[in-house]
């Protein structure tokens, strides 16, 4: 008799955006196995092109509510390389806070909301917080900071106004910064309470090979805005090298397109791939605590991801402070730089991962291509490939049990669906 | 009272807004149930709503499908953000072919369907209520919600961000310094962010009551910018409202 497994997951939920799975299995085989895109496309490279380069940050910065700050920095960086500007080490600091406060309130959200209660066995954070009223609460507060950084700095927390091309519109005075840094100590503890919680619930210890991808700080810092884009299996190249070494593929099911590493398959990038090929860059403080629960890098596969997220969220919580301890405000808010004809590319560390971006300009300013590659993209190929080395472990689960273990998979990556169109279903069929 | 979220073609900035309430939002679910979030829970509770706040634009045929389907699920229908209320930025392409646009982003272009332009739900439906920006401001959306949940009819101002800014006390961006703000035709809302920065308006929350945008443009001629500095001025997130498409194609 053969048996035929179905699983349909329809919509994905707890991912942000639209998307489904799709998962037909016949007497061990896999016949289908789809993660779909269901978002409708936006055509952002398209309508980019004749844009003046100044205007462009702030469009794509429309391309995802909850990662606009990566998004316009990569843009600036490409841009900045086609105009020849230097960006001073005050506005590179400055950038960092709001990077740092944009992963606190993005990761804040991803761990709690939408990551932890599947640890628990939940449907949703009010389900968590009947029965962990504390933890919902604190966490809150640690995404309310985040976002109280980014309206600091940026006006507010989606789509911020201070940002563009060569630094910020105005600039930030220290007495602004200081009052940020009134809140630091306060976030650290919250923080590090909400990582030593998050390292005692039951995650998965399976190992599986995987290759990731992240960039490397050219300071040896935690990595943020630009660098060398590294892995653990030997790659290491400039962002200028990135198109030549990662193709985008499409597939009919889906209306994001995907991306794997040229001549050898699919990677991961995101927080735990940072974490995985930068770990002696973060923080002792953050160290400490993930070794005395007995995690180090490498984490050893994807359900271990919100370790990596929480442990980014503690240290960009010590980082803020220490960058406005040695901040300095800046003589002029940006750097000008000379318009001319040419081609640049910029990469960032969003909360999901790297964010490429590259332009090409004419004499006047105006857009003629736009390539936008976001981590998301990047990850759906490798979320497919997840999938399929657990299968045997999900076929022979119940069904409502298989279901909750392919969402799982999905969420792990923090998949923002949005990003990647610039969507999940899961569908599970059992006979 | 049933609440439920819904999302069309969009960057979930405005369904994160709804999130951003935090211990707000804890508060208004002890006194509603949410019972439709994908973004929020697995847990899906099919319609009728009282309340539904719908992001994004209709921009394919699906999309356009589950509004209806939404309308006659919901009492109250409120469309949120600038991608619900005038089509968003990707109504950037309605001015553009669509067939040329699926080639420059997509290597298979035939495999993606797509309605012939990105609108907003009122082309489509009945809405109830609109709350405008790109992002929407959390607070005026947590001041709409509490007003439906107490019985009162909402209402939002529609004056120029003008009068918000001249409340807080900026320099003026248009006069003061010279550059093209677009805050006179704007309407209120986000708390003038571009002043308060030191730059001009661009436009998130669309036009405001009764806008002159013809003759902001003509002073911004006069201010030396080119025709085509000034469409591009007023196409952006709120291109496809009336007001700033006149602008647009008188320009362009």
């Amino acid at each position: 008799m053969s048996k035929k497994v179905e699983i349909n997951i329809k919509p994905l939920t707890r991912v942000e955006g639209e998307g489904e799975v799709e998962i037909v299995v016949e007497n061990g085989n896999v016949k289908k196995l789809q993660v779909e895109i269901t978002e409708a496309p936006r055509f952002f490279e398209a309508f980019l092109i004749g844009r003046s380069y100044l205007e462009v940050p702030d469009f794509v910065a429309r391309i995802c509510g909850i990662c606009p700050i990566p998004y316009m920095y990569s843009s600036s960086r490409a841009m900045e390389k086609i105009l020849e500007i230097e960006i001073p080490k005050e506005i590179k600091d400055l950038r960092k806070i709001l990077l740092f406060g944009e992963w606190i309130s993005s990761h804040t959200l991803h761990v709690f909301l939408l990551h932890a209660p599947d640890f628990m066995k939940l449907n949703d954070v009010i389900e968590l917080a009947k029965i962990k009223p504390e933890i919902v609460r604190k966490a809150l507060k640690l995404k309310a900071f985040g976002n109280y950084i980014m309206e600091k700095i940026g006006g507010r927390s989606v789509h911020p106004v201070s940002c563009r091309i060569g630094g910020f519109y105005r600039v930030i005075r220290r007495e602004e910064l200081e009052e940020i840094k009134k809140e630091c100590k306060d976030k650290q503890e919250l923080a590090k309470e909400l990582l030593e919680w998050i390292l005692q619930l039951e995650i998965p210890k399976t190992k599986f090979d995987y290759e990731y991808l992240s960039l490397q700080d050219p300071e040896g810092e935690y990595p943020t805005i630009g660098g060398r884009i590294i892995s653990n299996k030997g790659m290491n190249i400039s962002e200028e090298e990135f198109e030549n070494n990662i193709e985008e593929f499409q597939v009919p099911y889906s209306t994001s397109l995907r991306c794997r590493i040229k001549g050898r398959g699919t990677y991961i990038t995101g927080p735990i791939a940072r974490f995985n090929n930068n770990y002696k860059a973060l923080r002792g403080e953050v160290r400490d605590i993930l070794e005395a629960y007995g995690f180090k890098a490498p984490l050893v596969n994807t359900y271990q991801s919100i370790i990596a997220r929480m442990a980014e969220i503690y240290h960009s919580t010590l980082e803020i402070e220490r960058i406005i301890n040695e901040y300095k405000e800046p003589e002029k808010p940006y750097i000008e730089g000379k318009v001319k004809a040419g081609w640049g590319c910029g990469a960032s560390e969003a909360p999901r991962g790297i964010l490429y971006h590259s332009y090409r300009i004419n004499s006047e300013g105006y857009v003629e291509k736009a390539r936008i590659i976001p981590p998301t993209t990047q990850n759906l190929a490798h979320i497919e490939q997840d999938i399929l080395m657990q299968i045997p472990e999900i076929i022979n689960k119940p069904i409502d049990e298989a279901q909750l273990m392919v969402e799982m998979i999905v969420r792990n990556y923090d998949p923002c669906i949005s990003c990647s169109v610039h969507a999940i279903k899961v569908k599970i069929i059992k006979n | 009272m049933k609440i439920a979220i819904f999302k069309f073609a969009s960057c979930s900035g405005c369904q994160l807004e709804l999130l951003n309430l935090e211990e707000e939002l804890l508060e208004i679910a002890g006194k509603v149930e949410i019972a439709y979030f994908v973004e929020a829970s697995r847990k899906l509770m099919k319609g009728p709503y009282d309340i539904s706040l719908v992001e994004g634009s209709v921009s394919t045929p699906e999309q356009l499908e589950e509004l209806h389907k939404i309308r006659e699920e919901s009492k109250y229908l409120i469309a949120i953000g600038s991608c619900a209320t005038a089509g968003g930025i990707q109504a950037l392409r309605n001015w553009a072919q669509l067939e040329e646009y699926k080639k420059i982003v997509y290597l298979n272009p035939e495999w993606i369907k797509t309605l012939e332009k990105s609108t907003p739900l009122s082309e489509h439906v009945k809405v109830d209520f609109e709350i405008r920006g790109c992002p929407i401001n959390r607070k005026q959306l947590l001041w709409v919600l509490s007003q439906i949940i107490v019985g009162r009819e909402p209402f939002l101002p529609t004056h120029s961000l003008c009068i918000q800014c001249k409340i807080k006390g900026y320099t003026c961006v248009l006069v003061t310094r010279g550059e093209p703000c677009l805050g006179p035709v704007v309407m209120a809302g986000c708390g003038a962010l571009c002043p308060s920065f030191q730059r001009p308006c661009y436009a998130c929350y669309g036009p405001s009551d009764l806008p002159q945008t013809i003759k902001l443009a003509q002073q911004f001629t006069e201010k030396g910018l080119s025709k085509k500095d000034i469409s591009l001025l007023f196409k952006k997130c709120e291109s496809w409202t009336p007001k700033f498409k006149e602008v647009v194609e008188k320009y362009e």
